[in-house]
Order: structure tokens, then C-alpha cells, then sequence
């Protein structure tokens, strides 16, 4: 893309739930990403300025921010993709958690609604048992394999309506990793695992509207996680197992 | 963050299906206590009835009565796509369905307009 400005015209948001947004200049270069800007301004305008970020490569979750109104990974999010010719930038923190400072949210309750979808594998061999074998090609493995990339990185949970709505519900990336283990052919779980998903702010919350699916920076589709999980606990309630 | 930044992120198709099928349902809701007022004057009678019928052969109620059946349509066809994508099917989540229950919701409109049921 041409590069129109040689200056980019950045607002970043500072404070915490009440802040505003301070404007900075900063001099557009190639092949720049979000995460490069909101760091040169870190380095050489304002070191008070909050963030987080940690493997630059996409692969840690720990960098996104809402770039120009869309939650987005900021590390690989080109600048070119999101600012005009005019080159404006706007960069707040992720919706639907509470701001600590700055760009800084704090995602206890994200990950607190990981552990309440029962998001951990719960094994039920022991280190003498040989290992289990799983085919690749068993469609339980395969909607694992469709699930599973996730890098925990919140964005599907700030895109998520239902979240804002009601701040109960455990959100898209929580019950993906549910679902997934759910799938897990290994796992011991599975009864406590339905039950805890199954309630009012979990699966049947779903609007199923895929703005978790359109944002997720992995191309996951945690609509597509919850609506095999609304099947799954359906099914579990229709036979007793729940 | 401004209203147009906030906006920014529910533009994809997927978010406007749901918004057609949210208001279509909300329109549909607040529509249907006018139905019951009108099939309750079937039971004061034939003249008032009657009356009514008249007023609504107008072309201004058949307008909206074409926009009634839009948003049936809308709210039925948005249905079963959300029912489609419960049961498993990505192919719902896609642009071309959406497009395609659109399409299909403004021919059943228009064909009501054109009077193939009457
Ligand atoms: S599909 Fe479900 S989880 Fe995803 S954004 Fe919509 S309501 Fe949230
Ligand atoms: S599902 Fe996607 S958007 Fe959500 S936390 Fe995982 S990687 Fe991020
Ligand atoms: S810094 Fe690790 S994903 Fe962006």
C-alpha cells in the first residue's frame, strides 16, 4: 500500500476506567505493526505509557488492544491494514475488562471463566499406562484439531455482546477449550465439565451473531465450538448423564 | 471510544443477520396485539369485519402489510439459519446464506405485494 502520511496521528487511551485519549505523532515507517507504534511511543514519547506484550510473533495472546473499535492482536496487525491514508490510529484497551492503566486490562475474570467451563484435562491414566492412542482422523480428534490453537488472547471475549450483556457468561474462548476437551477421547471429565457449561451465562447464552469467530485472530470458530457444546449438553440432558 | 469506532466492529454480515432477526422479532411483537384487535372484531360481528377489511384493502395498509410479511419472512428465515448453525453447519455462518435468506425474505414480500396469494 502507498504510504500516504509520513506521520501517524495516534490516539492512545490513558488512565483506567476514566482516562481520555492523548494524541502522539509518530513516524510511520514499513511494514510497521500496532504493537510497534504503541512501543515507540513507550521508548521515545512517554515511558509511563501501560501495555502488554511478550512474544511478538503471535503467539503468547498477550497483546491485544481495540484498534480503531475492533480487538485485535497487536503484534501482527500491520498498520496499513488499519489506518487510513490519513493515517489515524486509534488504540484503547480491550472491551469487556476492567482497565488496570492504560492499555492494561486485567483478564483475571477471563481466566477465572477458563477454570469454571472446566478448561483443564482432567487425565485418568497414570505414568505406567502406555500412552493412548488417538487415530487423526477419528471426527472427535478432528473437531479438537479445529478447535485448539487458541493463544488465550481475549479478543473473541471483547468482540463477544453476550459478554457485555451479561457479565456472567463464560464466554466464546472459555467454552471453545471446553468443547475441546470435551472431544478428548482421555479425558475424565466430561459429566462436570457439561454440567458447568450447560447453565444459564454459558452455551444456551450464545446468540450465535460469530463476532468471536470474525475477530479471532486464529481463524477459530468458537460459534461453531458452542453450538457442538448446546448439541452435546442437549443430548446429555435428554438421556439423564446431566 | 466514539459511537462510530464502537460500531466499527458489528459490521460484519454475520452481526447484521442478527440485528434483521432481533428487530424483525421485536416488530413482529409489537405488530401482533394489532392482529388480535383485528381478528377480535370477527367476533363483534361481520359488519365491523367487514369495515376493517375495506380499510385495509387501502394501498398504504397493503404496503404495510407487504412490510409485515418482510419481517415474518426475515425472522423465519433467520430462524433457521441460527437452528442451522446449532445443528452444526458452517455453511449457515456464511455471507451466501445470509444473502440468501435476505433475498428470499424480500421475494416472499414482494410476491405478497403482487397479490399471487390473493
Ligand atoms: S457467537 Fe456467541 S460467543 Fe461468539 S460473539 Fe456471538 S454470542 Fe458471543
Ligand atoms: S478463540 Fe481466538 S480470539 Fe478467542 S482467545 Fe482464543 S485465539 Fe483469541
Ligand atoms: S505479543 Fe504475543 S501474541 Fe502478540
Amino acid at each position: 500500500m502507498a504510504e500516504a502520511v509520513a506521520t501517524l496521528a495516534v490516539s492512545v487511551w490513558r488512565g483506567g476506567a476514566e482516562g481520555r485519549f492523548v494524541g502522539y505523532a509518530v513516524p510511520r515507517r514499513a511494514n510497521q505493526t500496532v504493537l510497534d507504534v504503541v512501543t515507540y511511543i513507550q521508548q521515545r514519547l512517554d515511558p509511563g505509557l501501560s501495555y502488554r506484550f511478550a512474544c511478538r510473533v503471535g503467539m503468547c495472546g498477550s497483546c491485544a488492544m481495540t484498534v480503531n473499535g475492533r480487538p485485535r492482536w497487536t503484534c501482527r496487525t500491520h498498520v496499513a491494514r488499519v489506518a487510513g491514508a490519513d493515517g489515524r490510529i486509534e488504540i484503547a484497551p480491550l472491551a469487556n475488562l476492567p482497565v488496570i492503566k492504560d492499555l492494561a486490562c486485567d483478564l483475571s475474570a477471563f481466566f477465572d471463566k477458563w477454570a469454571a467451563a472446566r478448561g483443564s484435562f482432567v487425565g485418568t491414566r497414570t505414568r505406567r499406562d502406555d500412552f493412548a492412542r488417538v487415530s487423526p482422523a477419528a471426527p472427535q480428534r478432528r473437531a479438537v484439531d479445529a478447535a485448539i490453537e487458541c493463544i488465550g488472547c481475549a479478543v473473541c471475549y471483547a468482540a463477544c455482546d453476550v459478554v457485555a450483556w451479561n457479565p456472567d457468561y463464560l464466554g466464546p474462548a472459555a467454552l471453545n477449550r471446553a468443547w475441546t476437551l470435551v472431544n478428548d477421547e482421555r479425558d475424565g471429565a466430561e459429566r462436570a465439565r457439561l454440567s458447568a457449561v450447560a447453565g444459564d451465562a454459558a452455551c444456551h447464552a450464545c446468540h450465535s451473531h460469530q463476532s468471536c469467530t470474525e475477530h479471532c485472530p486464529k481463524s477459530l470458530s468458537p460459534t461453531s465450538s458452542i453450538a457442538g457444546l448446546k448439541r452435546r449438553t442437549g443430548l446429555a440432558a435428554l438421556t439423564g448423564k446431566i | 471510544m466514539s459511537l462510530a469506532a464502537r460500531l466499527r466492529g458489528r459490521t460484519h454480515a454475520a452481526y447484521i443477520a442478527f440485528l434483521i432477526h432481533r428487530l424483525s422479532g421485536i416488530g413482529l411483537a409489537v405488530f401482533l396485539p394489532l392482529h388480535f384487535l383485528a381478528l377480535g372484531q370477527a367476533i363483534q360481528g361481520p359488519q365491523a369485519l367487514d369495515g376493517f377489511l375495506d380499510w385495509s384493502r387501502q394501498p398504504l395498509v397493503k404496503a404495510a402489510e407487504a412490510g409485515l410479511v418482510l419481517l415474518l419472512a426475515a425472522h423465519l428465515t433467520g430462524g433457521l439459519r441460527v437452528l442451522a448453525i446449532e445443528a452444526g453447519s458452517t455453511r449457515a455462518m456464511t455471507r451466501a446464506v445470509i444473502s440468501l435468506g435476505l433475498a428470499a425474505s424480500l421475494a416472499i414480500a414482494l410476491m405478497f405485494l403482487l397479490g399471487v396469494w390473493s
